[in-house]
C-alpha cells in the first residue's frame, strides 16, 4: 500500500493531467492501475472526494472493467488471449507452462508480488497468436521458446523495455487488397474536396455512395450523419469506435496501423459535415501499443493544419483526443461506448434516443467504426461512383475480412460484397472445413450447407471476423468458448443477459462434459430464445447465437455427447448409486468378518 | 387533442395516455397491470429486469422505458410473452438465494407475488447458490444480498427520494452486486434510517428493518389477501 501523502500527490497529478474532469475517471483509473498495479481503496476514496462523484460510482467503474483491479496484480501482469483461435494454436498449454515455471496459479499474483498470469478475452491477434498482453502491451507468436525465456526475464526482473523487440512486433498480414486498401490518398485530399463541394453536397455524395456502417449493424452512414446534423443543439461530437472487441477480428488494428491518416481525416470530415468541433477515438485497451503511433499522426496533422484550431486555414476547427478502454467488450456497443467515454460503467443506454440525437454529454453524436470513417474520407476524395462500383445492390463497396483458424494464410482480405464463403475459403487455403464462425461469436456458426451463401448485409452480414474450424475441431468446444466469452462480457444490467448467459454457459459445459440429457438441449434452446429476444442490447441479443446455431446446424454433434442418447435420462443411475453401494458392500464385508 | 390521437391498445383494450408517458405508466394509470419488478411509478425507469416486456407493433421491448405512441398495438398477455416472463423470473430465483418458506418477506414479496402471478411452479434451471456478503452492521437495517435482484430501486430511491445516495450497483455480469456508499462499504457508516424510502421500495427481502418480521400471520400478509395484479387493476 503506498504512503497516503505520496499517493495523494500522485493522484492529484493524475487528476490534473485530465483537468480534474469527472468524465475522465476511467482514464485516471487506468493511470492509477499502471502506477500501483491496482486501484487502492484509498485512491478510490480520494478520487471520489476530489472529483465530487459518489464513491459507489468510482467503485462501480473499477469493478466493471477487466483491466482495473481492487487488489494488487503482479508487477508483471501477463494475460493470455483466450479466444478459440489462440487456444487452437496452443495458448492454454503455453499459459500452463509459464505458470509452472513461475510457480503460480492463473489469476493469483505470486506471493512475492512480482507476477500475475491470467487469461483475457481475444486481444485482436488471431492472425499471429498465441498472443498475450504483458503490462498491457501485445506480445505475439508465442511458442515454447518464448515462454521459457519470458519466465527467465520475469524471474530476473528485466524491464519490459529490455525484452526482445521482436516479441512485440505486430504484422499487418494484408493478404488480399482491393480498392479500399489500395487507395493512396494524400493527407488533406478528402477534406479539401469536401470544403470545395460544401457540407451539404458532401453529405449528398455520401448518401449516393450507399455506404453502410462497417461496425456490424449496417446503418446507412449518411442517414446517421444527417440525423446528427438536424438534431437540435449547439454542440455536436464525433466518436470513432475503435473498440474492436469481437473475437477473431483484427482488421481495425491493421487500419489503425496503416490508415490512421485517412481515419482522422474521415472524422474531421464528419465534423465538417455535421458541425462538430471535437472528436474522440475510443481505442480498445488491448491496442494500447498503438497509442504512440496514433498520437504522433495526430500531432503531425495538427502541424500540417489538418487538425486543430487552424484546420484548413481556420475555416473550421476540429480536434481529436484518444480514450483508452479497459477490457470490456460491451463498450463496442455505441451507447455503452459513450458511457465509457464519460468515465462510467459501460452499460448500454435505453434507445431511442439514439446517439445521433443524444450521445456524448447528451449532445448529438456521430458514432462510426474505424473502417466507416476511412471509407467516408475515400468517398469524399474519390466520389461516390468510385465506391459504389463494387459490391451488391444493398451492400455497396468492399468488405474487409479478418481470417483466422484452420487456414494456410491468416490475415486481412478485401473482397467486393457478395463474395461467396466458398471463394473466400479457397483463397485463404482452408482445407476440410467443418464449420466457420462468421461475424465473430455474435455472428453465425455455419457448416458446408451454407458455404454458397454470399457475404453481404442482405445474406451473411459480418463485423469482419471469420474463424475457420476443420474436422479435427470439436464444435461443442467452439460453442463453449464463445458462451464463456459472452458470460464474461455481459455487463450485468438486464436479467436475460446477466443470468441467461450464465445458464447457457452452465448447460453447454454440461453437454461438453458428457453429463447432459436431451432435456438439457431443450432448456438451452428455450433459454437462448429468451436471452435473444428480451435482452437490453446487442450483446445479449446475439450472445445465444453460438448455442442456437450449434443446435440448429450441428445438432448431431451435440447429441452425440448426451448421456444416454437422445431419449435417455439426465443421470446415470448406476454411477449415482455407486458410492452408496461401495459403502454398503464394505459394511457387509465388515459384518462378515466381524 | 382528441382521444383517439392519444390512445394505444393493450391486448385489444384502448388505453389513453398523456404525452411523454411510458406504456407502463399509461397502463397502470388506466388500471391495467403489466408484471414488473424494477419499475416503480415514483422513480425514473431503469428497464433492467425485463419482466415488463411487451410486444409493441411486433417488437418486444420493456414497457417501462418505451414511450406510449398513438395507435400502437401492444400485446402483454400473449402466451409466448407470459412464458418468457416466467423464465425471467425463474432466472432471478436461481441467480440469488431465495428461500421463501422461511423468508421474513414471504407473503409481502413482489418477486414471489410476480412468480405466483405468472404461474411459475418451479425454477427448472440449475440453482447457482452464490456466496454473497451480508451487511448486518447497522443497528436498525440489514442488507441481505442473497435476496437482491439488482433492480436498483433502492439506488434510485435513496438518491432521488431520500436525498442520501447510499447505494450503487457494482461488479460486472453475473457478479453484479449492490454496494453501499460509505468509506467502509458498510451500512453502519451511513445515515440510513429505518423509515427510508430505499428500504420500503425493495421488492424482495434484500433490505429489511431489524426486529420486525413475521408480523402478520399467514393468510393476512399483503399478497395472501389479494394477488399482486389486484393492487393495480381497476377491475378488482
Amino acid at each position: 500500500m503506498p504512503q497516503s501523502s505520496s499517493l495523494e500527490r500522485v493522484l492529484t497529478r493524475i487528476s490534473a493531467r485530465y483537468r480534474d474532469e469527472p468524465y475522465q475517471l476511467l482514464q485516471m483509473l487506468r493511470a492509477v492501475q499502471a502506477s500501483y498495479s491496482h486501484v487502492p481503496q484509498s485512491a478510490m476514496q480520494f478520487l471520489a472526494r476530489h472529483l465530487g462523484v459518489p464513491l459507489s460510482q468510482v467503485q462501480g467503474v473499477v469493478e466493471f472493467y477487466a483491466f482495473l483491479h481492487e487488489t494488487p496484480r503482479g508487477r508483471y501482469d501477463v494475460r493470455f488471449s483466450d479466444n478459440i483461435t489462440d487456444q487452437m494454436l496452443g495458448s492454454r498449454g503455453l499459459c500452463e507452462r509459464l505458470c509452472q515455471h513461475l510457480e503460480l496459479t492463473p489469476g493469483q499474483p505470486r506471493a512475492d508480488g512480482k507476477v500475475t498470469v491470467d487469461y483475457t478475452s481475444c486481444t485482436g491477434m488471431s492472425d499471429q497468436g498465441p498472443a498475450a498482453l504483458v503490462n498491457g502491451l501485445a506480445v505475439t507468436r508465442l511458442d515454447v521458446g518464448r515462454i521459457d525465456e519470458m519466465a527467465d526475464l520475469i524471474d530476473a526482473g528485466i524491464a519490459l523495455e529490455a525484452w526482445p523487440r521482436d516479441w512485440f512486433a505486430v504484422r499487418d498480414h494484408i493478404r488480399r487488397s482491393g480498392p479500399m486498401l489500395d487507395l493512396q490518398m494524400a493527407p488533406g485530399a478528402a477534406l479539401e474536396a469536401a470544403v470545395a463541394r460544401g457540407a451539404s453536397s458532401t453529405l449528398a455524395e455520401l448518401a449516393r455512395s450507399g455506404l453502410r456502417g462497417r461496425g456490424g449493424a449496417g446503418y446507412l452512414t449518411a442517414h446517421k450523419w444527417r440525423f446528427c446534423l438536424e438534431a437540435p443543439g449547439m454542440e455536436r461530437f464525433i466518436v470513432c469506435n475503435a473498440d474492436e472487441g469481437e473475437p477473431g477480428t483484427f482488421k481495425d488494428r491493421v487500419l489503425l496501423t496503416r490508415y490512421a491518416d485517412a481515419l482522422f481525416e474521415g472524422m474531421a470530415l464528419a465534423g465538417f459535415v455535421v458541425g462538430a468541433r471535437e472528436g474522440f477515438l475510443y481505442l480498445r485497451g488491448e491496442y494500447e501499443y498503438l497509442l504512440p503511433h496514433l498520437e504522433s499522426v495526430l500531432e503531425r496533422r495538427r502541424e500540417e493544419g489538418l487538425l486543430g484550431g487552424n484546420l484548413l486555414g481556420s475555416r473550421v476547427g476540429f480536434d481529436i483526443s484518444i480514450h483508452l478502454g479497459a477490457g470490456a467488450y460491451i463498450c463496442g456497443e455505441e451507447s455503452a461506448l459513450i458511457e465509457s467515454l464519460e468515465g462510467k460503467r459501460g452499460q448500454a443506454r435505453v434507445r431511442p434516443p439514439f446517439p445521433a440525437i443524444r450521445g456524448y454529454a447528451d449532445k448529438p453524436t456521430v458514432v462510426n467504426n474505424v473502417q466507416t470513417f476511412i471509407q467516408a474520407a475515400q468517398i469524399s476524395a474519390m466520389g461516390s461512383a468510385w465506391f459504389a462500383e463494387q459490391g451488391t445492390e444493398k451492400s455497396r463497396g468492399t468488405v474487409l475480412l479478418s481470417i483466422s483458424g484452420d487456414v494456410a494464410r491468416r490475415g486481412v482480405y478485401e473482397y467486393p460484397f457478395g463474395v461467396t464463403v466458398k471463394e473466400v475459403l479457397a483463397d485463404c487455403g482452408a482445407g476440410a472445413v467443418q464449420a466457420i464462425q462468421i461475424g465473430g461469436p455474435s455472428g453465425h456458426l455455419i457448416g458446408a450447407a451454407d458455404f454458397e451463401r454470399r457475404i453481404a448485409f442482405e445474406d451473411l452480414p459480418t463485423t469482419g471476423s471469420l474463424m475457420v474450424f476443420d474436422w479435427s475441431r470439436d464444435v461443442v468446444g467452439v460453442v463453449q468458448n464463445f458462451s464463456r466469452f459472452f458470460q464474461h462480457e455481459s455487463c450485468g444490467f438486464c436479467t436475460p443477459c446477466r443470468v441467461g448467459t450464465t445458464v447457457l454457459r452452465q448447460l453447454i459445459d454440461k453437454v461438453a462434459s458428457g453429463h447432459a440429457s436431451a432435456a438439457d438441449l431443450d432448456e438451452l434452446e428455450a433459454c437462448g430464445m429468451v436471452t435473444r429476444s428480451l435482452s437490453h442490447c446487442g450483446l445479449g441479443q446475439t450472445a445465444p447465437n453460438p448455442v442456437l446455431d450449434g443446435l440448429k446446424r450441428f445438432r448431431p454433434v451435440l447429441e452425440a455427447k448426451l448421456l444416454g442418447g437422445t431419449d435417455g435420462p439426465g443421470f446415470d443411475l448406476d454411477a449415482e448409486l455407486s458410492e452408496a453401494r461401495k459403502i454398503s458392500d464394505e459394511s457387509l464385508k465388515e459384518g462378515q468378518h466381524g | 387533442m382528441s382521444e383517439t390521437k392519444n390512445t394505444f391498445t393493450l391486448d385489444g383494450q384502448p388505453v389513453v395516455f398523456e404525452a411523454g408517458q411510458t406504456i407502463m405508466n399509461a397502463a397502470l394509470a388506466a388500471g391495467h397491470y403489466i408484471p414488473h419488478l424494477c419499475h416503480h411509478r415514483e422513480f425514473k425507469p431503469h428497464g433492467s429486469c425485463k419482466v415488463c416486456t411487451v410486444r409493441v407493433n411486433g417488437w418486444l421491448s420493456a414497457s417501462c422505458t418505451t414511450p406510449a405512441s398513438a395507435g400502437a398495438k401492444v400485446e402483454s398477455e400473449a402466451p409466448d410473452i407470459q412464458e418468457a416472463r416466467r423464465r425471467i423470473v425463474q432466472m432471478l430465483f436461481i441467480e440469488g438465494n431465495h428461500f421463501c418458506p422461511f423468508c421474513v418477506k414471504s407473503g409481502n414479496c413482489q418477486l414471489q407475488a410476480v412468480a405466483y402471478h405468472l404461474g411459475m411452479e418451479d425454477t427448472s434451471l440449475p440453482h447457482r447458490f452464490p456466496s454473497r456478503a451480508m451487511d448486518a452492521s447497522h443497528p436498525d437495517v440489514v442488507l441481505d444480498r442473497d435476496r437482491c435482484i439488482n433492480c436498483s430501486l433502492c439506488v434510485r430511491a435513496s438518491r432521488d427520494a431520500d436525498g442520501k445516495d447510499l447505494f450503487g450497483l457494482s461488479g460486472r455480469g453475473i457478479d453484479t452486486h449492490l454496494v453501499v456508499n460509505s468509506s467502509t462499504g458498510l451500512l453502519k457508516d451511513t445515515n440510513i434510517d429505518a423509515n427510508d424510502r430505499a428500504i420500503q421500495v425493495c421488492p424482495t427481502g434484500a433490505l429489511l428493518v431489524k426486529r420486525r418480521g413475521y408480523e402478520q400471520p399467514i393468510g393476512e400478509r399483503r399478497f395472501d389477501a389479494q394477488a399482486i395484479e389486484c393492487e393495480f387493476e381497476s377491475k378488482y
